[in-house]
């Protein structure tokens, strides 16, 4: 199955057009707006751009491995078309000068961006309810969230709107979404792809990925984005060459600290479903032990506060987006036009980095953590020289309840708890959809593998696909 | 340790560049000092001896070659995105 391969092919073929492949995407996006996934249509751009190709096409060009296939960024990719807004009213209205190198790559390949998707503003929060724009809503039941921080493109990805959908992932905003929305959705290693034109939020565990209906067309999507970019020299030489075949049989380790009383009993019944699936397809699953699993937050809320501190220090009000109005100094306009800009989670994350950074407290809690960080890597590399992959649930519980977790924001930060220590280790992991709850509520199961293992970890979700 | 008065809240507004009003400043009392009190349980894990992790791919310095490259982002299409420019000059209120 892949939604991508049949545009592509439709194209290719003749049996139908770029135009009419955007049309469709544009006309699913617009019956789709009760879920409030998307900030703005890229409408005038993308059928520029249609056109444009199917000329080329009827000059017998090629157009790329991508060729007329829709797709959606989440908005804090700067992409032309639209505003880039961060979800932000600092960045209300942001027009990009530039485009990601992820977005310029699909691009090359022929794919088309029609839209622009929602996101807790500055990709800080767990539920998509942060944005500036109001609420995005879960694809199966809109009264409850869409997760986060890539809500908007977890929800058009899962109803269809388009076949995949880019997102970011620094804690988790593509997993945790993933599993609330019933899709794949893929945080590579650190360093798999650019984030050049990506709006920063903390660099050193900042990651794009995507979501996408199978393992085969994140892979697909995956394998064109990937690689170095001069333009981000964190980009690692180019590695990742797709595996055909999983390696057979494989050993899994279910990490013993995911699965307590404290995660929702259907959510543990689901993953442990998910391990007999395993078991039935020959591979060996372990209960293993990662006693630093449950601090990995603690951790993470320490070092990304941190570095969301020093990367929002650049919205200042001066050379682009919101400024306050009515100002006599400059420090005025600093401090106002932040104050108006930024939404409360933000002001949080900057003002706890600050606090952690400042004299006094940077030995007692940045350094702590970010030697706690350390420890966390080493209990990862002892498992991989044990286990291929590991395995536990992606969020712990399925969708919440709009509304239910704004006012806490510890609360919202607990559903962070299962994929923030692949984030902390750059190591890569994958939302799998795994089962369904009783309510009608989409749960996923997240598997890990080691670094740079991302090809790895890809042939075994196609392979376990194959079967289901 | 992660006890916060408002008078903290106020610092760390400061050191953030962010000008709260006193309803922000009394709600995110609350909100740091919760989320202080969760971090802090980070401070009974014994890392001592152990070297803090600040990149994690093992990356070191990068070269490129000193070549100027040109851009779309052209003077015009920068100075068109300031909220307020003055010829080839952002303009910002009097400094003090």
């Amino acid at each position: 199955m892949s939604a991508i391969s049949d545009i592509v092919n439709a194209v290719n073929s003749g049996a139908s057009s770029v135009r009419t492949q955007v049309e469709a995407a544009l006309a699913r996006a617009k019956s789709a707006q009760q879920y409030h996934a998307l900030l703005a249509l890229t409408e005038t751009r993308a059928l520029e751009r249609a056109d444009e190709m199917d000329e080329r096409r009827a000059r017998g060009e090629n157009l790329g491995t991508l060729a007329g296939v829709p797709f959606v960024v989440k908005d804090n990719y700067l992409a032309f078309g639209a505003p880039t807004t961060a979800a932000a009213k600092i960045l209300e209205n942001f027009n990009a000068p530039i485009q990601a190198t992820v977005v310029e790559r699909l691009e090359a390949e022929g794919a088309i961006c029609i839209g622009k998707a929602n996101l807790d503003a500055f990709a800080h929060g767990g539920s998509t309810e942060n944005s500036a724009y109001g609420v995005t809503y879960n694809a199966h039941d809109r009264t409850k969230v869409a997760g986060g921080s890539s809500g908007g493109s977890a929800v058009v990805t899962a109803l269809d709107v388009v076949p995949f959908a880019l997102g970011s992932d620094t804690g988790g905003s593509i997993r945790q979404p993933a599993s609330f929305n019933g899709v794949y959705g893929i945080k590579p290693t650190y360093g798999f792809t650019s984030r050049y034109g990506v709006v920063a939020m903390a660099s050193s565990t900042d990651v794009m990925g995507c979501f996408a209906k199978s393992a085969g067309d994140v892979e697909l999507i995956m394998k064109i984005i990937a690689g170095r970019d001069e333009k981000d020299m964190t980009t690692l030489p180019d590695y990742f060459v797709v595996q055909e075949e999983s390696d057979l049989p494989l050993k899994i380790g279910l990490i013993r600290e995911t699965m307590t009383d404290d995660v929702d009993p259907e959510v543990r019944s689901i993953t442990e479903e998910y391990v007999e699936c395993l078991t039935k397809a020959g591979h060996t699953v372990e209960e293993v032990s990662m006693p630093l699993a449950p601090l990995a937050l603690a951790m993470y809320y320490i070092i990304v506060p941190a570095e969301v501190s020093s990367n929002l220090a650049r919205y200042d009000g001066v050379r682009y987006g919101r400024r306050a109005e009515g100002v006599k100094t400059l420090a005025e306009l600093y401090g106002r036009s932040r104050d108006e800009g930024f939404m409360t989670e933000n002001k949080r994350r900057i003002m706890i980095g600050s606090y952690v950074l400042s004299s006094g407290f940077f030995d007692a809690y940045y350094l702590q953590a970010q030697k706690a960080r350390t420890l966390l890597i080493n209990q990862f590399n002892e498992l991989f020289s044990q286990y291929d992959l590991l395995l536990t649930p992606t969020a712990p519980t399925p969708a919440f309840g709009v509304g239910d977790n704004v006012d806490d924001p510890v609360k919202m930060y607990l559903s962070d708890v299962m994929t923030v220590p692949a984030s902390l280790a750059g190591i890569p992991a994958l939302n799998i959809p795994a089962g369904v709850s009783h309510g009608g509520l989409p749960v996923g199961v997240q598997v890990i593998a080691p670094m740079r293992e991302d090809a790895k970890l890809l042939a075994f979700a196609k392979a376990m696909e194959a079967r289901s | 340790m992660s006890t916060i008065t408002t008078d903290d809240v106020r610092h760390l507004a400061q050191l953030s560049n962010l000008q709260l009003t006193d309803e922000e400043i009394a709600h995110l009392q609350i909100d740091l000092g919760n989320i202080l009190a969760y971090i802090d349980q980070l401070n009974a894990l014994d890392t001592s001896g152990v070297e803090p992790t600040y990149q994690v791919t093992g990356l070191e310095n990068v070269w490129r070659s000193d070549e100027v490259q040109t851009s779309d982002a052209t003077r015009d299409v920068l100075l068109a995105l300031a909220p307020e420019a003055v010829g080839n000059s952002v303009k910002v209120p009097q400094v003090l």
